[in-house]
């Protein structure tokens, strides 16, 4: 079967690969770019462990197909960290032991990334329906809402 | 899942021809949030799908010259919440879009796609019917306008002829003084699919409703406009006995199933339930339009 060609930009890399129609993002990432740090977990975007920003939007990666990435900007966990310098985040879960398993972490982290930068002071109320469509088979949602109000918090006292 | 062929037209032309000649063979793709999911399961199985999402006019939103708005059957609930004035008129439609799945979701899942797919508990489609919107179509036969209520034909199924695309929403100027609001029981308190799903607009003048419209969802094969509901508004001022009235006709016009999520009886309560609630919001953002 014909793959198509798709050029794309991750973690602000240009980015080409082939890839036949119906393969996923998720696919892609994983099994052709080896950018591993996006997980799979239910495929059908119920769980959030596959979240990526697709042109600045949250998304789940499975939920998308490869085609559909052509001329877009991809930004991915692999992206989260500048250099060796963690994001603030990122140090936050480490710090507070944020995660257990560690499987939903990327998502997580992506998508409270993507909260805070649209509401920079969240409610508590506010991260957790804010990270709803991240699951946590552990069930460590707590320690991970409490990260990420942290952070705010840590933000708006940079910002002052 | 062999053999797919994904086309991404750049117009709406272009799209109504391929999907034509696949003669059925094609769905339509907008986010996507349940037909990649449906494919991946193996219950739709289709040859071909047509990206919409490069056509403009899917993609939009506008605010036309008589102060409605034709919002794109692909645009995104997210998009949606981004544009600076929309849910400042039409809060319910917004609130509906937006609790359809978690952001992740609204990210991509459009309000063209919850019609289309058709379930009787799609959260956007009660919004849209209480706000009197009217869907364009486009297929091999040209362009048609038919109102959203007319479009779902049964669970998973719609009214659509074959070949026909749903292009946008319209929804009519709004005169002042109105509001709308969209409620859903669910049995938890986030993500879930609705056992009832209200919409309601209302306009009032000088406190007495003089226009109303009601949706209801998740009670029956199809969503439904409640006319007896609305008329039980229209000429109140929207005091006890005419908001029960209302419910009143909610309740009658019920046909729900019994299923894991709610039974007959529950769904039924809480079809009035919901429908006081939803009044008194729609209310109280109309007094402050």
């Amino acid at each position: 079967m014909a793959k198509i060609h798709v050029s794309t930009t991750i973690n602000g890399e240009p980015t080409e690969f082939l890839a036949a129609p119906q393969q996923s993002v998720l696919d892609v990432l994983r099994n052709t770019l080896g950018l591993t740090g996006t997980k799979e977990g239910c495929a059908t975007g119920d769980c959030g462990a596959c979240s990526i920003l697709l042109d600045g939007t949250l998304v789940c990666a499975c939920l998308v197909l490869a085609p559909e990435i052509e001329g877009k900007q991809i930004d991915t966990i692999e992206g989260m960290a500048t250099g060796d310098q963690l994001h603030p985040l990122q140090q936050k879960f480490l710090e507070r032991a944020a995660l257990q398993c560690g499987i939903c972490t990327p998502g997580v982290l992506i998508a409270a990334r993507a909260l805070l930068e649209r509401n920079p002071d969240p409610t508590e109320s506010e991260v957790r329906f804010g990270l709803a469509g991240n699951l946590c088979r552990c069930t460590g949602y707590d320690k991970i809402v409490r990260a990420v109000l942290e952070v705010a918090a840590d933000m708006k006292e940079a910002a002052r | 899942m062999t053999d797919l062929v994904y086309l991404s037209p750049p117009t709406l032309d272009e799209a109504v021809r391929a999907f034509a000649a696949a003669q059925g063979a094609a769905r339509i793709l907008a986010g996507g949030t349940d037909l990649l999911v449906q494919m991946r399961l193996g219950t739709v199985r289709p040859g071909t799908v047509i990206d919409i999402k490069k056509i403009a006019e899917m993609t939009s939103i506008e605010e036309t010259a008589d102060g409605g708005w034709r919002v794109g059957a692909a645009v995104s609930g997210a998009a949606l919440a981004d544009h600076p004035r929309f849910g400042t008129v039409w809060p319910g439609v917004l609130e509906a879009v937006n609790l359809i799945g978690s952001k992740q979701v609204q990210g991509r899942a459009s309000a063209g796609g919850n019609l289309c797919n058709a379930s009787p508990a799609g959260d956007s489609v009660p919004a849209m019917v209480a706000a009197g919107a009217v869907v364009t179509v486009q297929g091999p036969n040209g362009r048609r306008e038919i109102a959203v209520e007319a479009v779902p034909a049964g669970p998973g199924r719609t009214n659509l002829a074959p070949g026909e695309i749903v292009v946008s929403f319209t929804l009519p100027p709004r005169p002042a003084n109105s509001g709308d609001a969209y409620l859903r029981m669910i049995p938890r308190t986030e993500m879930d699919i609705a056992v009832v799903g209200v919409g309601v607009s209302l306009t009032l003048s000088f406190g007495v409703c003089t226009a109303a419209r009601i949706g209801l969802g998740a009670v029956a094969p199809t969503v439904l406009l409640v006319a007896d509901a609305a008329a039980a508004l229209v000429g109140s001022s929207l005091e006890d006995a005419a908001v029960e009235a209302a419910a009143a006709a909610c309740r009658a016009a019920c046909k729900p199933i019994n299923d894991k999520r709610g039974t007959i009886v529950y769904r039924t309560k809480a079809a009035g339930v919901l429908l006081k609630r939803a009044v008194a919001i729609a209310a109280e953002r109309a007094r402050n339009a």
